[in-house]
């Protein structure tokens, strides 16, 4: 068989994949980047020493474990704490101040993975003087990643990335004066978690919860196609209360989609924009 | 053969190399090239603006979604890996590193075979680590053409030689030489799509 021949029906098999977890499971990956899935379903095949595809489909079918498994490879939760610290800074000195001006301010972290994002806000808010204040939503719809953010204890080797980021973003304490070390963990302050709520929410089939005035949505949308990353943008545009801000990941836009005419562009390089008055 | 994309993976001394190579291309060079140079991760866009100035062709660091078109040059973001699309566009990804790397050129490679093989050029620069190396193989076995800069004569050899090893092509050429090289194959092909016209 020649190797078009091959892809073609590598192609139909990952099509057939897709539909089987979505009909048994309802997470919804048809409208992901092909390339990804592809990339990463290849190398459960071989990484689990199957011979093919359709074999996957068919354990993930009867093995809810294995299906576990392939969803944690379907979502990516790479992230760290002040992630593109330049964006952190923008944020406290252009979006804090009017937070500010609101008596209680809410905060939803879409696909917040394992919660580096939402600490890192938590930091930020709080050395403001406004955490206590605001209620922070953090979803994803890996229940795997939630359980670890709840935690919110990170492996020690990360915490020279996590220290500079965090000074490069504006930082005004130590860094170190939000955790306490142990062992081979960092475990950061109780008092950071206080006004977080974890909790599944799948962007794909699940709908507007609360009324917000900050959107964070980072990193997530590059793994949908266009017509996905469109339902998603009307789902912020939904909780957005008139004058919130969506921030979106560095290489994430906001500019091709039929929402963009209801923002205004508070920061083309950092991803930031103000839902307009009157929308 | 009607090769469609080019894509290029370089590290260590991969700036000079690329400047050399890119330098060379003629003006309306038409086959589009998608580049991964290893970098730290917090770097800023001044390779692309550096490499704008020195070239005829369009470079610019890939946006997500964006359709490859011929006369550009992509760069993978730092920090991103840059996949391609079967529809023939970029896709970026904050996954793990791969061979310590991202971006990573063995995950440009890997999807871009799916996307263009035979129809693909892979060329491995110099570099210093074996990141590219099974990418490059995966394109001569679909099919593709490969060709590794001579690792004799490159800044930092290990990577043109892992890549050599490993993929068995048989185009080690000299950095002067693949500029030339390209020109010819794009010029070739625009002739015979001339002439069937
Ligand atoms: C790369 S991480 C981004 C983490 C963080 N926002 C950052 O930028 O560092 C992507 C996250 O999106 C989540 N995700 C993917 N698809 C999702 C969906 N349909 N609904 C909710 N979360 C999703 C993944 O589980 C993963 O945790």
């Amino acid at each position: 068989m020649n190797q078009e021949n091959i892809n073609e029906n590598i192609n139909i098999e990952i099509k057939l994949l897709l539909e089987a977890i979505f009909t048994k499971y309802g997470y919804d990956f048809r409208n992901y980047s092909k390339a990804h899935i592809k990339r990463r379903i290849l190398h459960r095949v071989s990484a689990s020493n199957l011979n093919s595809i359709s074999e996957i489909q068919h354990k993930v079918l009867y093995d809810k474990d294995f299906f576990e498994i392939i969803l944690r490879d379907l979502s990516i939760n790479v992230t760290e704490m002040f992630r593109d610290p330049s964006f952190y800074k923008h944020l406290r000195e252009e979006v804090v101040p009017i937070l500010k001006t609101y008596p209680y301010i809410k905060i939803w972290h879409a696909g917040c993975s394992t919660g580096e994002e939402v600490y890192s806000m938590a930091i930020l808010l709080k050395e403001e003087g406004i955490y206590d204040r605001t209620q922070i939503y953090a979803t994803d719809f890996n229940k795997l990643v939630l359980q670890a953010a709840k935690e919110g204890i990170y492996p020690i080797n990360k915490i020279k990335e996590f220290t500079y980021n965090y000074q490069k973003a504006g930082g005004v304490n130590s860094f170190s004066d939000h955790y306490t070390a142990k062992y081979d963990s960092v475990i950061l302050n109780k008092s950071l978690k206080k006004n977080i709520v974890f909790a599944e929410h799948n962007l794909v089939t699940d709908n507007v919860f609360a009324e917000v005035n900050v959107v964070i949505c980072r990193n997530v949308l590059i793994y949908f196609d266009k017509k996905l990353q469109n339902r998603v943008f009307n789902l912020f545009e939904e909780s957005l209360i008139q004058g919130g801000y969506l921030c979106l990941g560095s290489k994430e836009s906001l500019s091709f989609s039929n929402n963009f005419n209801k923002y205004t562009i508070i920061s083309d390089k950092e991803k930031i924009y103000k839902k307009k008055l009157g929308i | 053969m009607q090769y469609q994309a080019i894509v290029i993976g370089t590290s260590a001394g991969g700036l000079n190399a690329l400047k050399i190579v890119f330098s060379s291309l003629h003006e309306n060079f038409s086959i589009p090239i998608l580049v991964v140079q290893h970098i730290s991760s917090h770097s800023d866009n001044y390779i692309t603006k550096f490499f704008n100035n020195l070239c005829m062709l369009n470079v610019k660091e890939a946006d997500e979604k964006e359709k490859i078109e011929p006369g550009n040059i992509y760069f993978a973001p730092p920090n991103f890996h840059m996949m391609v699309e079967e529809d023939k566009s970029i896709s970026l990804s904050v996954d793990k590193k791969v061979n310590f790397s991202r971006p990573s050129i063995d995950v440009l490679f890997e999807t871009a075979v799916y996307a263009y093989c035979p129809a693909l050029i892979g060329i491995i620069l110099t570099g210093a680590n074996n990141d590219g190396a099974k990418g490059l193989k995966l394109i001569n076995d679909n099919g593709g053409l490969t060709i590794a800069q001579n690792p004799k004569t490159a800044e930092t050899r290990t990577m043109p030689q892992e890549a050599i090893n490993i993929s068995k092509t048989n185009n080690i050429l000299d950095l002067e030489e693949i500029g030339k090289f390209l020109n010819k194959i794009d010029k070739d092909q625009k002739k015979i799509l001339k002439n069937l016209n």
